[in-house]
C-alpha cells in the first residue's frame, strides 16, 4: 500500500515506512491501514509518501528507502518497525547511501512497544499511529549531524586473570597488540587453578591450564599486573586512560627469583581462605600455588609478624637476593588503552545460608570448593578425600545440587555447572575411596558435548540418584544405623517416598553468584549488572560479549554461569570484537552529545558530579559548566539534572522531545487515533 | 490611538494581592514619566474607571497593559478577554498573571474546600452561615455575581499573552527597565523583544547573581532554614542542607533572599524553556543526594517537609500538573 502526497512549501518532505516484520508486527496491527493513514492523515505535517513493506530491513526494504529520497527528494524519513537498538543503524545507513545525512532518519518501536505487548489489534492499530504520529513530529525537528571520529589506541585491557581472561590476552597478543593485564591476586589462575579434574573429559586442569598461565607471564605483548585493582577509568572507547594500583607485594621483583625460600623461612602460619579454601595454611609471604603466575610472593601485610609486631624478617634475612623489600608502597600506573575486556568471573554462593544443610555447623558438610581441595593432588590432603578429621575415609557420600541456585529464597537462575560439577565429584569418590555415592538433584541438566555421555558414565559407576530437593542435612539420629552420621530428609520424587539416608560426608553443589563487588565495578567501567549482579550483555544473542558501553567487552563468568569450554569461548570472541576495532584504525562516534549554554549556566554547580564518564568541567574563574564533546556519550543525565535548562542534548533537544509528545497525543492532528 | 497625542496605558488586577500595584508605584520618580509619555486610560486601583468605557474604545485602542492576577472567576476571564481584544501589547505582570502564584496553590484543593475555608472555619466569624449566591434576588432585580471557576488559571491559559514579566512582586528597577524600554520603542529608539519574550528579568538563574561560595554538591540532609544552628554566611545554602530554589529560579531580582540569609524560594519562576519548574528542581536535588541507600535517601528526602510548597510554591497554574485531580474536575 502507497500513497504519495504533494509537498506544501517549505515543509519538509518525509517518507513513512511501516514494517510488517514477517508476522511479528502485521500479526497485530493492521500495517496496511497504517500506512494509509500516515499517507492521507499526515500529510499536512509533510508526510509525502507512506508505504507498508514485510520485511523493511531486508535489502529490498531499503531499497525502497533509497529510492525514495533520491526520487521524491525527501529530506526525512520515519521507519515504523523494531527497536531502535536492533536497526536504527541498518536505515540511518540506507539513508546515508543516498544522499541524506543519516541523523534525518528516526526509528520508532512498534513492534517491542506495540505488537508483542498488546493483544487488542484495534487498540494496538490506534498505538501505531500515535507512534508514528509522534515520531513524523520529533523527525521534523531533526538536523544533520556528523559522526566523531577517533582514533582506536592499540593496547587492550584485560580486567581479571581467570581462564577467560587469560585466553582473550592470549588472543589478542598473539594477534601482535599490547595486551594489559590486571589481576586482584598474586597469581593469575581464577577458579580453575582450584581444581584437580575438569568435567567431562577429566583432564588435569593444572595440565591444562598452567601452560597458558605461562604463557601470558612470558609474552612479550602482554603487560601482567598482579595483585593489582583498576582503580579509575576515564575515556571513551578507543581512548580509555585507566589507572592501575600495583598494591605493594614487598618483594622486588627485577631480583626475586622465585626460589621460595622466604616462604620456607616465614614463622607465620595463616590459614588460605582463598586458594585453599580454609583447608590449608600458606605463609604471611606466599604465593598461592607452587605454579603461580607471577613466580613473585607477596606479602601479606596484615598477617606479617614484622609489620605488626616489628620484628621478624626472617624472610629477608634468608633471601639470597635482597628481594624483600619492607618499604615498598603501593604504586599507581596509568595505561593508555581502545579496549577493555571484563573477565572477573564469578563468586561461589554462601552455603552458609541454606541453613538446613547444615554448612558451617556440621563439620562434615562441604563446599564443592572445599571437595575440589580435597580432592586435588597438589591439595592439602595430597587428593585424600577424607573427612574432617583429615584421616577418616566416608563410606558414603551425598552430594546436593542446586544449592542456592533455582531457588526463590535465594537465586532463581540456574548455575549452569553444577550437575556437572556433582558428577565429577561422584566420579572422584567412587575412584579414590569406593564409598556409596547418592547424587541429590531437582532435574539433571546435562546438555553440551560429551556430558551426556559422562552422565551415563557415572550412572554405570554405580552412583545413586535421588530425585528431590533435600529438606535437611541433620545429625539428629532417629532410626537404626543413623548413630554417628549425617541424615539427608529429600522426598524421592520418583519413588513418591519420603526417605531418610546416612552419609558421612556431604557436598554442596554450591551454585555460581556474581562476585561481590560486581556492582561496583560495573560502576567503574560503566556499564550495568541484571538485578542478580551478572554484566549485562549487548544482545542476549547476537552480541553476547560486548556491553551497552562502546569500547567495554565481557567474557566468561561475569556475564552469567558457564562452564570452561563457554568462558574460553567467551574470551577469544571478545578478542575477536576487539582486534576488528583495533583494525580499524578509528571508530566514528554517535554525536549525540550534550552541550551547555554558558550565558544560560548559573554555575550552580548541580551537575558537576553527575557525569558516568567525566565530561564535565566547571570553569572556577568565569563560574561556568563545559562539557567535553569527546568525552560525553550523550547519556542525558546532566541535561536532566541541570535546573536551568541550560544543557541540551543533540537528537535529545527539549524541541525534539516536546515535539514527539505532541504527535504522540494526537495534538498536531485534526481527528483522534482510532 | 491617542486622546491627548500620548499612547493609552493600562494597567489591571486579577486574583492577586496587589503587591504588584505597589512595586510599580514604588519605581519613585519614574512614575512622572509614564504620566510623561502615557495617558493612563484604566488602572482600576489608581483611578476611577468603568468597564463600560474600555468597552467603548476601538479594539487596539490601548497600546501597554499590563495585567497582574490569575484567572479565578468569570470577571477575570471576562476582562482579560477585553483588555486583550483593547490592548497592542498585552504583558502577563508578576507571578500570578505569569504562572498562578499563591492563588494558583487553591488548585491543590477541591472548589468546594476553598469556599469552606474561607466562609467556614472556626477563625471565621459567619454567624449567619452566609455563601456567596451566583444569583440573587433583590427587590431591584436579580444581581449576579461572577462565577468562582474551578481551578486558577494563568492569563494565557486564557488569552493570548505578549510578554511575561515574572516576579512576586517584579523589582521596582526592572519595571522601571521595562518602562524605559517602551518609551525608547516609542521614540524609535529600541525594538521590541520577540513575542513572547520573558521581559524584566534575566537569562540565567538566581545562583547566577548569588555571591555564596559553591562546590560540587554532595546533599547528606535537607533542613528548615530556622533548625540551623549557625549559617555559614559565604557559603552556598543548599550545601548547608537549606533547600533553596536559587538553581531553577530565573534570575532578574538580584539575589536577593540568598543574600539576606534566607533561602531562594523561586517567585521569579522557571528559568528560559523550562516548562515545568517544580520537575525540573526534583530532578536537580534528587541528582546531588549523596547516597545509594534507599532508606537514607528516603529519609534525606524527608527533610523538606512541604514538596508542593517547595517546588510549586509559584508555578502550581502554570505547571505541567496544574492541580490536583479533584480540584480540575471540581464542579460548583
Ligand atoms: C566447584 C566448581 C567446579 C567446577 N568444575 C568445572 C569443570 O570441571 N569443568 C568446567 O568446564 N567448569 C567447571 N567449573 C566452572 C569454572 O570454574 C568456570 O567456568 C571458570 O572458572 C570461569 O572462568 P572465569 O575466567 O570466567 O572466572 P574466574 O575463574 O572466576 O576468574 C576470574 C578472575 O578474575 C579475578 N578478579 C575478580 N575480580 C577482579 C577485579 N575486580 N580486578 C581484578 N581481578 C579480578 C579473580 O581473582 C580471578 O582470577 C566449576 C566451578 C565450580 C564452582
Ligand atoms: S617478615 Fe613477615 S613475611 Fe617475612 S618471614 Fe617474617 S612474618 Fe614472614
Ligand atoms: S546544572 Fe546547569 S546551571 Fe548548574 S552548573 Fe550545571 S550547567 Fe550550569
Ligand atoms: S549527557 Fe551529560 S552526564 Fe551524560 S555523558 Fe554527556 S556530559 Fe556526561
Ligand atoms: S544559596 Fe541558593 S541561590 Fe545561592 S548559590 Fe546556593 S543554591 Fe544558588
Amino acid at each position: 500500500m502507497t500513497t504519495e502526497n504533494k509537498p506544501q512549501e517549505g515543509q519538509e518532505r518525509i517518507g513513512v515506512y511501516v514494517c510488517h516484520c514477517g508476522s511479528n508486527i502485521a500479526g497485530m496491527v493492521d500495517v496496511e491501514h497504517v500506512a494509509k493513514w500516515a499517507g492521507e492523515e499526515l500529510k499536512d505535517r509533510g508526510v509525502v509518501v507512506a508505504r507498508d513493506y514485510k520485511f523493511m530491513c531486508s535489502s529490498l526494504g531499503q531499497e525502497l528507502i533509497e529510492n525514495d529520497i533520491k526520487e521524491l527528494g525527501l529530506t526525512r524519513v520515519l521507519v515504523a518497525a523494531c527497536s531502535p537498538h536492533l536497526h536504527e543503524q541498518t536505515f540511518r545507513t540506507a539513508s546515508a547511501r543516498a544522499g541524506l545525512n543519516p541523523y534525518l532518519t528516526e526509528l520508532v518501536s512498534i513492534r517491542e512497544q506495540v505488537s508483542w505487548v498488546h493483544t487488542d489489534k484495534q487498540a494496538a492499530t490506534a498505538k501505531s499511529k500515535a507512534v508514528i504520529s509522534g515520531g513524523v513530529e520529533r523527525v521534523i525537528h531533526h538536523e544533520p549531524l556528523e559522526p566523531l571520529v577517533v582514533p582506536i589506541h592499540e593496547a587492550t585491557l584485560v580486567v581479571g586473570g581467570g581462564i577467560a581472561g587469560i585466553q582473550a590476552a592470549l588472543e589478542l597478543a598473539d594477534a601482535g597488540y599490547p595486551v594489559y593485564m590486571v589481576e586482584r591476586e598474586p597469581s593469575i589462575g581464577g577458579h580453575m587453578a582450584q581444581f584437580d579434574k575438569t568435567f567431562p573429559t577429566l583432564d588435569c586442569a593444572a595440565c591444562i591450564l598452567t601452560p597458558r598461565m605461562v604463557s601470558v607471564g612470558m609474552h612479550p605483548n602482554i603487560k601482567l599486573f598482579t595483585w593489582s585493582e583498576v582503580t579509575k577509568v576515564d575515556g571513551y572507547v578507543g581512548n580509555f586512560t585507566v589507572t592501575i594500583r600495583k598494591k605493594a607485594r614487598y618483594v622486588n621483583e627485577e631480583l626475586c627469583t622465585g626460589c621460595g625460600i622466604c616462604q620456607e623461612k616465614c614463622p607465620k602460619k595463616v590459614i588460605d581462605e582463598i586458594y585453599e579454601a580454609g583447608l590449608g595454611y600458606r605463609k604471611a609471604v606466599y604465593t598461592p600455588f607452587p605454579q603461580a603466575v607471577p613466580k613473585f610472593p607477596v606479602i601479606d601485610r596484615p598477617n606479617c609478624t614484622y609489620f605488626q609486631k616489628g620484628t621478624c624478617k626472617a624472610c629477608e634475612k634468608f633471601c639470597p637476593t635482597n628481594a624483600i623489600d619492607f618499604t615498598q608502597e603501593d604504586e599507581y600506573i596509568t595505561v593508555e588503552v581502545g579496549n577493555i575486556i571484563l573477565a572477573t568471573g564469578y563468586d561461589l554462593f554462601d552455603a552458609r545460608r541454606v541453613t538446613q544443610y547444615g554448612y558451617g555447623r556440621l563439620a562434615n558438610v562441604f563446599t564443592s570448593i572445599e571437595f575440589e581441595r580435597l580432592s586435588n593432588a597438589a591439595g592439602p590432603t595430597n587428593g585424600e578425600i577424607v573427612l574432617r578429621d583429615g584421616v577418616t575415609k566416608p563410606d558414603a557420600v551425598g552430594i546436593i545440587h542446586c544449592v542456592g541456585s533455582r531457588d526463590r529464597n535465594f537465586n532463581n537462575y540456574c548455575s549452569v555447572i553444577c550437575c556437572m560439577q556433582g558428577l565429577k565429584f561422584a566420579h572422584l569418590v567412587h575412584e579414590r575411596t569406593g564409598a556409596t555415592v547418592y547424587n541429590f538433584y531437582i532435574d539433571m541438566r546435562t546438555a553440551y558435548k560429551a556430558y551426556d555421555e559422562f552422565y551415563q558414565r557415572v550412572l554405570e559407576e554405580g552412583t545413586l540418584f535421588v530425585r528431590g530437593k533435600v529438606a535437611e542435612v541433620t545429625d539428629a539420629a532417629r532410626l537404626p544405623g543413623e548413630e554417628g552420621k549425617l541424615i539427608i530428609q529429600v522426598e524421592d520424587t520418583l519413588a513418591g517416598i519420603q526417605r531418610r539416608i546416612p552419609v558421612d560426608m556431604v557436598i554442596l553443589s554450591a551454585g555460581l553468584e556474581p562476585r561481590r563487588d560486581a556492582k561496583e565495578v560495573a560502576k567503574l567501567f560503566g556499564i550495568s549488572c541484571s538485578a542478580d549482579g551478572w554484566f549485562i550483555e549487548k544482545h542476549p544473542k547476537l552480541d553476547p560479549v560486548a556491553t551497552m558501553t562502546e569500547g567495554i567487552f565481557i567474557a566468561g563468568c561475569v556475564q552469567g554461569p558457564k562452564d570452561i569450554p563457554s568462558s574460553v569461548a567467551q574470551g577469544a570472541a571478545a578478542s575477536a570484537r576487539v582486534l576488528g576495532r583495533i583494525r580499524q584504525g578509528h571508530i566514528e562516534l554517535e554525536p549525540v552529545r550534550a552541550s551547555v549554554d554558558e550565558a544560560k549556566c548559573s554555575g550552580c554547580r548541580i551537575c558537576n558530579n553527575l557525569c558516568p564518564f567525566n565530561a564535565i568541567i566547571f570553569h572556577e574563574d568565569r563560574m561556568v559548566t563545559e562539557i567535553n564533546p569527546a568525552l560525553c556519550q550523550g547519556c542525558g543525565t546532566c541535561v536532566a539534572a541541570c535546573p536551568a535548562g541550560a544543557i541540551s542534548g543533540t537528537v535529545f533537544s527539549n524541541e525534539q522531545i516536546f515535539a514527539q509528545i505532541d504527535g504522540l497525543l494526537g495534538l498536531t492532528l485534526e481527528h483522534a487515533f482510532s | 490611538m491617542t486622546t491627548n497625542g500620548k499612547p493609552k496605558f493600562a494597567m489591571y488586577w486579577a486574583a492577586s494581592c496587589g503587591g504588584c500595584e505597589i512595586a510599580v508605584l514604588n519605581i519613585g520618580e519614574k512614575i512622572l514619566d509614564v504620566d510623561a509619555n502615557f495617558e493612563v486610560a484604566f488602572w482600576p486601583v489608581a483611578m476611577d474607571a468603568k468597564y463600560k468605557d474600555v468597552e467603548a474604545m476601538e479594539d487596539g485602542a490601548i497600546l501597554l497593559t499590563l495585567f497582574n492576577g490569575g484567572i479565578r472567576n468569570e470577571e477575570n476571564a471576562e476582562i482579560a478577554r477585553l483588555l486583550r481584544r483593547k490592548s497592542q501589547i498585552l504583558v502577563a505582570f508578576g507571578s500570578c498573571a505569569c504562572e498562578g502564584c499563591i492563588p494558583g496553590l487553591a488548585n491543590l484543593s477541591k472548589p468546594q474546600d476553598v469556599l469552606d475555608t474561607v466562609y467556614s472555619t472556626v477563625s471565621t466569624d459567619n454567624p449567619n452561615a452566609v455563601r456567596p449566591q451566583y444569583h440573587y434576588q433583590m427587590p431591584e432585580g436579580v444581581i449576579h455575581i461572577p462565577t468562582f471557576y474551578p481551578v486558577l488559571k494563568t492569563l494565557d491559559q486564557v488569552v493570548d499573552v505578549d510578554y511575561y514579566m515574572p516576579g512576586c512582586p517584579p523589582e521596582s528597577h526592572q519595571i522601571a527597565a521595562v518602562i524605559d524600554l517602551v518609551i525608547k520603542v516609542l521614540h524609535g529608539e529600541a525594538q521590541l523583544p520577540a513575542k513572547g519574550a520573558t521581559i524584566g528579568a534575566g537569562n540565567s538563574t538566581v545562583c547566577d547573581d548569588c555571591p555564596r561560595a559553591r562546590n560540587v554538591k554532595l546533599i547528606k540532609k535537607f533542613v528548615r532554614i530556622q533548625d540551623v544552628p549557625e549559617l555559614d554566611p559565604h557559603l552556598c545554602l543548599l550545601e548547608q542542607g537549606v533547600p533553596c530554589n536559587g538553581p531553577a529560579t530565573r534570575n532578574g531580582c538580584g539575589a536577593l533572599c540568598p543574600q539576606a540569609g534566607a533561602q531562594c524560594i523561586g517567585c521569579y519562576g522557571p528559568a528560559e524553556g523550562v516548562i515545568d519548574y517544580g520537575a525540573r528542581l526534583i530532578t536537580a536535588f534528587a541528582s546531588v543526594i549523596d547516597s545509594n541507600d534507599p532508606a537514607e535517601i528516603e529519609r534525606i528526602l524527608d527533610g523538606i517537609p512541604d514538596p508542593a510548597g517547595q517546588f510549586y510554591r509559584f508555578n502550581l497554574a502554570g505547571s505541567l500538573l496544574r492541580a490536583a485531580k479533584p480540584a480540575w474536575q471540581g464542579k460548583l
